[in-house]
């Protein structure tokens, strides 16, 4: 009889089609990658915890010899002289994005139940429509959407932001297809023979068994909100966000570049903590992300 | 026989689809559905709002010479021939947007799906948090501000220090003032951010693959990684690089903000000036309405047949 190949394994699993060579080029590529990518995110953490003397070393290092909170105290006494305590932009921010997540998710888990479990005339267009949005970048729209709210007198409130984001089409659709591939249409129909009504299956039955998307969804319109910088749609100072405070702060030149820096490191850890807590909720609500055409 | 009987003798038996006209059948399916239509509702109202009106809105007032304040005059296709003839910054942010789009777009693309490719090869754990490093940037806001920072104009930043102290410049570059760097450099720094939600969708789309399918490849004489990627993986994860390739031209177009940030707003001799931050100029600031509403339906017609493109290319993976 012939020899057999020894097959590679990794662990105990059999592995196919690895050589050996390209595995180490792989993890070569990776660490490189994972190098540049990282290095710039630790940078910041590093500036943040640096004295004043340190980050006025040259050439610049990328450890701290004496570790320091300043920076991120000084950021509160930074602003106390402008208009608008510090604090402020922080609410704003918060504000701002639990009630547009809150409403983008109430909004939108009721329009996906409707898209992906009832047959109705005109769905299929409609759910057209909302992929082609998916299409092109909000911001094309400024002008006419400037136009719109000022229509409703929404300019310069939290209304400007916070409504049309409850509208936002990324967590729908992900919402969509993760109700198609794993709410059984089965389950529904005899929550409807045990005479639920159609209200009642969605909030008992079909919600409960996609709550990884609800957490994607709102991941989704955390981000953009959270993220929401300075906006042409706001114009007082009392309503806007902590980006915009964040981009005052860094364009303030070198001798505020610590507390920057702290204030980006603030931002960041939010939804990086979020992302971390939730990471294979997300990952599996993504398995059925794709786009048939 | 008897169906026939009982379709002529019970007149209150409720009518078959084929006895309706499809305006009947249509009006009696809606009526049957009401709660799917309330569920709709509130999201739809809010979606036709602040999407589609905004879109329909940008068509109709391209074609006048609205400015806010008075009522708009009717200008056919001026806007348009003003802007292909007579603005040679606009021709600059098109050149610009493309070269951008062109770049990031596909590099974006094929990175995000390469590093998931490796990522999945991972043990869980560490697949982890391989993909929280690549993925982070992305979600972290204004974190690129960093790269004002690395890349200062001074000698504490980063790059100028490395450089000054190895002897390769002697005065500090003012990276983010020079023309030369303005682009590369905003192209890098998009590429840092571009690892999103396509890259999640991508790690996901490796994961579902069935494994079974690389074994019965692997007995049909599937000799490398390569070609099992090429003619086993990608072609069943399609569907992910459709959604994927969408949310790529979308970024790469839609890119500004980042700009803005990194080079303030115009960047200079306009070298990173984009259609976009053409649109914001006379959107935002000048108020010519009508004309920056000829701009966006520009951008949305580029959006859309890169789109289109990209799909035909996309149906060719695995042949």
């Amino acid at each position: 009889m012939a020899a057999v190949k020894k097959l590679r394994t990794r662990g105990h699993r059999v592995v196919l089609n690895r050589s050996k060579g390209g595995d180490a080029g792989i993890t070569f590529m990776l660490t490189i990658l994972g190098i540049i990518m990282f290095f710039p995110m630790y940078y910041v953490v590093i500036q943040s915890l640096k004295p004043l003397d340190e980050l006025f070393m040259f050439p610049p290092r990328f450890y701290v010899i004496n570790p320091t909170f300043d920076n991120f105290s000084e950021l509160f006494t930074l602003m106390s002289d402008s208009w608008v305590p510090f604090s402020r932009y922080i609410f704003n921010t918060v504000f701002i994005t639990i009630c547009g997540t809150c409403g983008n998710l109430v909004f939108a888990s009721m329009a996906a139940y409707s898209l992906a479990k009832l047959r109705f005339p005109g769905r299929n267009a409609i759910f057209q429509m909302i992929v082609m949005s998916l299409m092109f970048h909000s911001t094309v729209n400024q002008v006419t959407h400037f136009i719109i709210l000022s229509a409703f007198g929404w300019v310069d409130t939290y209304l400007s932001i916070i409504v049309p984001s409850m509208a936002g089409t990324m967590g729908l659709y992900l919402m969509k297809q993760f109700m198609e591939s794993s709410v059984p249409d089965t389950v529904l129909e005899s929550a409807r023979l045990d005479g639920a009504s159609e209200f009642r299956t969605f909030l008992i039955i079909a919600m409960p068994m996609v709550k990884p998307a609800w957490l994607t969804l709102m991941i989704e319109c955390f981000k953009s909100l959270w993220n929401s910088g300075s906006s042409i749609y706001i114009h007082s100072e009392e309503l806007k966000t902590f980006n915009y405070a964040i981009n005052q702060i860094v364009t303030g030149g070198i001798a505020r570049s610590g507390a920057g820096a702290a204030a980006i490191v603030i931002m960041m850890i939010v939804p990086i903590a979020v992302f971390v807590l939730n990471q294979s909720q997300i990952i599996e609500t993504m398995g059925s992300s794709g786009m048939k055409d | 026989m008897s169906e026939e009987i009982v379709k002529k003798t019970d007149k209150n038996r409720p009518l078959q689809r084929d006895e309706m006209s499809k305006l009947q059948w249509t009006w009696k399916e809606m009526k049957r559905n009401k709660t799917a239509y309330f569920m709709l509702f509130p999201f739809l109202i809010l979606f036709i709002v602040f999407t589609v009106l905004p879109v329909l809105l940008s068509m109709f007032l391209s074609l006048t010479d609205f400015n806010m304040l008075e009522m708009p005059n009717w200008k056919g296709v001026d806007n348009y021939t003003r802007l292909f003839l007579d603005d040679d910054i606009f021709m600059l942010a098109v050149q610009n947007t493309l070269i951008f789009a062109c770049v990031t777009g596909p590099v974006s693309y094929i990175l995000s799906l390469l590093v998931a490719w490796f990522v999945n090869e991972l043990p869980p754990k560490i697949r982890a948090v391989v993909t929280l490093v690549f993925y982070a940037p992305s979600i972290s806001g204004q974190v690129y501000l960093i790269w004002k920072t690395l890349f200062s104009s001074d000698s504490y930043g980063w790059a100028n220090a490395t450089l000054m102290d190895l002897g390769i410049i002697t005065s500090p570059i003012l990276w983010f003032e020079d023309a030369a760097y303005v682009m590369p450099l905003c192209i890098i720094v998009a590429l840092w951010t571009s690892l999103g939600t396509a890259f999640l969708s991508f790690i996901a789309g490796f994961q579902t693959v069935d494994r079974s399918m690389y074994e019965a490849a692997a007995v049909d004489g599937i000799k490398n990684r390569w070609q099992e990627l090429w003619y086993i993986t990608l072609p069943t994860m399609r569907p992910q690089m459709m959604f994927g390739a969408v949310l790529a031209i979308t970024n790469s177009f839609g890119f500004g903000a980042v700009v803005d940030a990194l080079c303030g707003f115009p960047s200079v001799d306009y070298a990173a000036h984009t259609i976009m931050h053409h649109l914001s100029d006379y959107g935002g600031s000048r108020y010519e309405v009508g004309y920056a509403s000829a701009i966006a339906v520009v951008l949305f017609i580029m959006m859309f047949a890169s789109n289109i493109l990209v799909k035909k290319a996309l149906s060719k993976v695995g042949e």
